[in-house]
C-alpha cells in the first residue's frame, strides 16, 4: 500500500528541498522537520527568555527595539515556518492515529480529510498573518 | 480461587461477556496461568484458548492476563496475581477475536510477511554454506529469538490504530534482523520499503513490547537502529 502524507503536496518549498536531497516524501522526511523545528522553537525560546532577563526592566520600547532588529525578524519567521511546519506534521500524525476506521468505521477517512483541511487553513492562516506581524512596520 | 474468563463466540452472542469459574488451587504450589486455564476448562470444557509447547517456546498462549500481555504456559501465578484476588484473563487485545481467548492473527501475520523475513543475497552461493564471522553472527543476538507470539504487537497502541500499516515491533524486530546480517544484500530495498511514514515511523518508544515480551526481546532498540540506518542512508 501506497500512503503518501497530505504533507507533500502543501509544503511547497520544503518539497523542492526534499527532492533536492532525495528523500522523497517520507516518514524520514517528516521525522527530521519534526525534529530540526523541535531545536530552532527551543532556540528561540532561549533567545526570548534571555532577553527578558538581559532587560530587567522590559517596557514597550524595549520591547519595539528587540523586534526592530533584522535579526529578530528573521529568527522570529523562521521560527514562525518551524512552528507551523511542526504542528502540521504533528497533526496529520495524530488525525491518522486517531481518526481512522479502527475508531470511526466507513466514514474516518471523509472525517480525517475534513478535520486536516481546518488544520491546513488554520495554519496557513497563522503563518501568512505572522509573516505580516513581524515584516510589517 | 475465581478466574474471571473473557467468553464471546462471535457468531452466537451479541457481545462478550466475563465468566467467572470458581476452581480448586492445589496448594503448595505455584501453578502456571495455564495450568489454571486447564483447571478451569475442566469445571467448563467450552472455554477456549490455543497452547502446544505449555513451555515459552511455540507461542501459542499469548493472552492478556490481568491486564499485561504474556504466555499463560510461564507466567507463574504468584506473579500476576496476589493470594486472594482474581485472575482476569481476556484475549490479546487489538486482534479479532474467533473464540474465547482465540484471536484472528492474519494481520499480525501480514506485517511479518511485509519485511521478507528471510535471507535476500543475490551473490552465487557458495559450495557448502555462505559464512559469517563469529563476530557477525552475535549481532543477530536478541533478535532471531522471537517466537511471533504477538504479545508486543497487541500491546502497542500505534498497532491498535494502524495495524494494516504499521509494522509493529515483532515485524520491525525482524526486519533488523535481516538489515544486521552480514550475509543479507538487500539493506537498501529493505530500507527503501520501510522508510513510508507508517512503517517504522509510527513507533513512538512507548516501550510496551519491551515490558511484555515473554523472551526478554528488545524492539524498541531494534527500531531506534532501524530509524538510524533509515538517516544515514537518506542523508
Ligand atoms: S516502542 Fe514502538 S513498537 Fe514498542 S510498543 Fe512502543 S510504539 Fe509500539
Ligand atoms: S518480540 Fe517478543 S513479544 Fe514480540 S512476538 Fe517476538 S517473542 Fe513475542
Ligand atoms: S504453550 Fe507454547 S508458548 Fe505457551
Amino acid at each position: 500500500m501506497d500512503y503518501v502524507c497530505a504533507c507533500y503536496r502543501s509544503c511547497g518549498g520544503a518539497a523542492m528541498v526534499n527532492r533536492a536531497i532525495n528523500f522523497r516524501h517520507s516518514g524520514l522526511f517528516d521525522w527530521i522537520i519534526q525534529r530540526f523545528s523541535a531545536v530552532v522553537l527551543a532556540a528561540y525560546t532561549i533567545f526570548i527568555l534571555g532577553n527578558f532577563l538581559l532587560h530587567a526592566d522590559m517596557d514597550f520600547h524595549a520591547w519595539k527595539s528587540i523586534f526592530d532588529s533584522i535579526f529578530t525578524r528573521v529568527f522570529s519567521i523562521i521560527t514562525l515556518i518551524a512552528l507551523c511546519a511542526h504542528a502540521w506534521i504533528g497533526m496529520w500524525t495524530v488525525t491518522t492515529d486517531y481518526i481512522t476506521s479502527v475508531q470511526f468505521g466507513e466514514n474516518a477517512t471523509v472525517l480525517r480529510f475534513v478535520f486536516q483541511f481546518f488544520v491546513f487553513l488554520i495554519v496557513t492562516g497563522y503563518l501568512i498573518w505572522g509573516v505580516q506581524i513581524f515584516w510589517g512596520s | 480461587m475465581l478466574v474471571s474468563i473473557y467468553r464471546y463466540n462471535p457468531e452466537t452472542d451479541d457481545k462478550p461477556v466475563m465468566q467467572d469459574i470458581d476452581i480448586e488451587v492445589p496448594s503448595g504450589k505455584d501453578l502456571m496461568v495455564l495450568d489454571v486455564l486447564a483447571l478451569a476448562k475442566e469445571k467448563d470444557p467450552t472455554v477456549a484458548y490455543r497452547r502446544s509447547c505449555r513451555e515459552g517456546v511455540c507461542g501459542s498462549d499469548g493472552m492478556n492476563i490481568n491486564g499485561s500481555n504474556g504466555l499463560a504456559c510461564i507466567t507463574p501465578l504468584s506473579d500476576v496475581v496476589m493470594p486472594g484476588q482474581k485472575l482476569i484473563l481476556r484475549p490479546l487485545p487489538g486482534l479479532p477475536v474467533i473464540r474465547d481467548l482465540v484471536v484472528d492473527m492474519s494481520i499480525f501475520y501480514k506485517q511479518f510477511e511485509k519485511v521478507k523475513p528471510y535471507l535476500l543475497n543475490d551473490d552465487p552461493p557458495p559450495g557448502i554454506e555462505r559464512l559469517q564471522t563469529p563476530e557477525d553472527r552475535a549481532k543477530l543476538d536478541g533478535l532471531y529469538e522471537c517466537i511471533l507470539c504477538a504479545c508486543c504487537n497487541t500491546s502497542c497502541p500505534s498497532f491498535w490504530w494502524n495495524p494494516d500499516k504499521f509494522i509493529g515491533p515483532a515485524g520491525l524486530l525482524q526486519a533488523y534482523r535481516f538489515l544486521a546480517d552480514s550475509r543479507d544484500t538487500a539493506s537498501t530495498e529493505r530500507l527503501e520499503a520501510l522508510k513510508d511514514p507508517f512503517s517504522v515511523f509510527r513507533c513512538r518508544g512507548i516501550m510496551n513490547c519491551v515490558a511484555v515480551c515473554p523472551k526478554g526481546l528488545n524492539p524498541t532498540r531494534a527500531i531506534g537502529h532501524i530509524r538510524s540506518m533509515l538517516i544515514s542512508q537518506g542523508a
